[in-house]
């Protein structure tokens, strides 16, 4: 108790502060770091060796430097790569067009409701999302509402003709893999969207419009440039694992839907063929980074999520 | 017409809505359905079978119990190792400062099914069999960013003033920490937790990696389920799980609405 009067007493004598030094962050760092380093840049190195290696698992792998493996791995499953891409952008885009408006609503016209509706936001994940993906097979069922709906309305004939559906069923097509993987991560992208949305002030769009724009310069000149922060970090959010997951693939596609990480899935539990799947593992990570990396070099915004 | 564009943001907003919640009223209503056959996917007719009898399918609590089990342990040890790195890094200068940001940030940019197989080969490579005990190794590690960043932010959102505050009232460190700085902080303690809770509950893909058929998860249960047909009884404890998160969501923001009244 006696130290803050004591230095305000004597004249501060400018301690050898180095000789103690404050070793208080690296204490409250050391398990968490040690675990993230153990668990995570460990297997990453040992990922990279797998990749690397050769032999089967009976007999053992050697590391044998066997770049062939990587040829082999993109010549083979690059559709696949290409597919799961295509569908993680798909469903990205689909997910701002979706997430937009609603972000917007609850950010600028909701008043008192918009605590309620972030509860409505957040509480499909109340729910497994094995349990809500599986949902969607019962929605989407051939002999169920929705699909009778979209036959009688011909969305069926329209679905086939861009190719997204092979027959006049919804379940088990590109369709359904798309609906499923926008839905799953719709959250993700409505919840950064808010966060800038709530922060944009709303006389600035007043301002605009005493300016004579009109709502839609306002929008593109106001409104979406202050939100791009929510946007960038939304995408991201959205795209990344939507680009490695496979289980909206597997539960609401068919075989010509499979995504790489159906394929990483399968070579490393069904076929046991490590070298392979550690392979693609790199590769879909380096993919996934290269894509960001240029992505948030184009949206230039720096700051990360 | 003019009510039309008038109400434009509104209806597209509840559109999304519906898109986004029609899953979890089908797994409500669905869960009073009596199926023909295994296939849980047409309205036949009701009743509350599975609903008295959540348990009847073979395995179906045990998955559940297993999940509760990890989900709890990965919940306590990574949000007390979490929040001591959040501390580290939102109240001290120290060397090395940006790379332990970066080394917290990669695991959440990382695909799941990249994390989880190499995990797998480590644990091949050390020849540590798969079972409950690397689940829950696998589950700690993908909580704890989430939860560092959760209380992260909350410590860079406090006003240091009431620590300086408590400091000229002779308080020493360890009274201004326990007495200002961790209730303060104490939200961003609880969203992390109830995240990492649900982050560890919810894993599939890591968890399939890294278990084996003697230590199967709920998600891992539902998943195999899936295969052969959906008992309905996955469906009851869908709606259990729903309905008990949003009476603790709806109950938290009561408590806190009514000490925001009481604070103004």
């Amino acid at each position: 108790m006696a130290g803050p009067v004591a230095d305000v007493a004597v004249p501060v004598v400018p301690r050898p502060r180095r000789a103690r030094r404050n070793y208080t962050p690296y204490l409250l760092l050391l398990p968490g770091l040690a675990w993230l380093v153990v668990f995570f840049v460990v297997p990453m190195l040992s990922l990279a060796s797998q990749s690397l290696q050769t032999g089967d698992v009976d007999t053992g792998y050697a590391l044998t430097w066997h770049v062939q493996t990587y040829v082999a791995a993109l010549s083979r499953f690059w559709p696949h790569f290409l597919r799961s891409i295509v569908f993680a952008g798909t469903a990205t885009v689909l997910t701002l067009l979706l997430a937009y408006p609603l972000a917007y609503f609850m950010a600028q016209k909701a008043g008192r409701w918009k605590n309620f509706l972030l509860v409505l936001v957040i509480a499909p994940f109340f729910t497994s999302f094995l349990i809500r993906t599986l949902a969607w097979q019962t929605i989407l069922t051939d002999n169920g509402p929705v699909a009778g709906l979209a036959r009688s309305t011909h969305v069926t004939d329209l679905l086939q003709w861009v190719h997204l559906t092979s027959n006049d069923s919804l379940m088990n097509s590109r369709f359904a893999v798309i609906c499923g993987l926008t839905y799953n991560f719709l959250p993700f992208m409505i919840l950064p969207l808010y966060a800038s949305l709530e922060r944009l002030d709303h006389r600035l769009v007043e301002a605009a419009g005493d300016l004579y724009a009109t709502p839609i310069q306002t929008f593109w000149k106001v409104t979406w440039p202050l939100s791009l922060p929510g946007v960038v970090g939304g995408t991201l959010l959205t795209f990344i694992p939507a680009a490695g997951d496979f289980i909206n693939s597997r539960l609401l596609g068919n075989t010509q839907t499979v995504m790489i990480g159906q394929v990483i899935d399968s070579e490393f539990l069904r076929v046991q063929d490590y070298p392979t799947a550690a392979a693609l593992s790199f590769v879909l990570m380096f993919v996934i980074v290269v894509i960001v990396a240029l992505y948030v070099r184009r949206a230039g915004t720096e700051e990360l999520v | 017409m003019r009510w039309l564009r008038a109400h434009i943001v509104a209806i597209g907003a509840l559109l999304v809505l519906t898109y986004l919640l029609l899953p979890n009223v089908v797994v409500i209503v669905f869960s009073f359905n009596k199926p023909n056959g295994n296939y849980n996917y047409v309205w036949q007719r009701f009743s509350v079978d599975a609903w008295t009898n959540p348990c009847g399918t073979p395995g179906i609590c045990d998955a559940l119990g297993l999940s509760l089990r990890i989900g709890l342990i990965a919940t306590l040890v990574s949000t007390i190792l979490g929040t001591m790195v959040a501390f580290a890094i939102g109240r001290h200068r120290f060397r090395g400062r940006s790379s332990t940001n970066l080394l917290i940030f990669l695991p959440m940019a990382t695909p799941e099914v990249v994390m989880g197989s190499s995990l797998l080969t480590l644990f091949i490579a050390m020849g540590v069999a798969p079972g409950s005990t690397t689940i829950l190794i696998a589950h700690i590690l993908f909580c704890l960013s989430f939860v560092v960043v959760t209380v992260k932010a909350r410590i860079a959102s406090l006003d240091p003033r009431l620590e300086q505050a408590a400091a000229d009232l002779f308080a020493n460190p360890l009274q201004t920490f326990v007495r200002v700085t961790l209730p303060l902080v104490a939200p961003g303690i609880a969203g992390g937790a109830l995240l990492a809770f649900s982050l560890s509950f919810d894993d599939y893909i890591i968890t399939n990696f890294n278990a084996s058929p003697s230590s199967v998860t709920f998600p891992m249960f539902v998943w195999g389920a899936a295969q052969r047909g959906t008992p309905v009884q996955i469906n009851v404890i869908g709606t259990v799980m729903f309905l008990t998160a949003l009476v603790l969501v709806a109950g938290g923001q009561l408590i806190s609405n009514r000490r925001a009244k009481a604070a103004a």
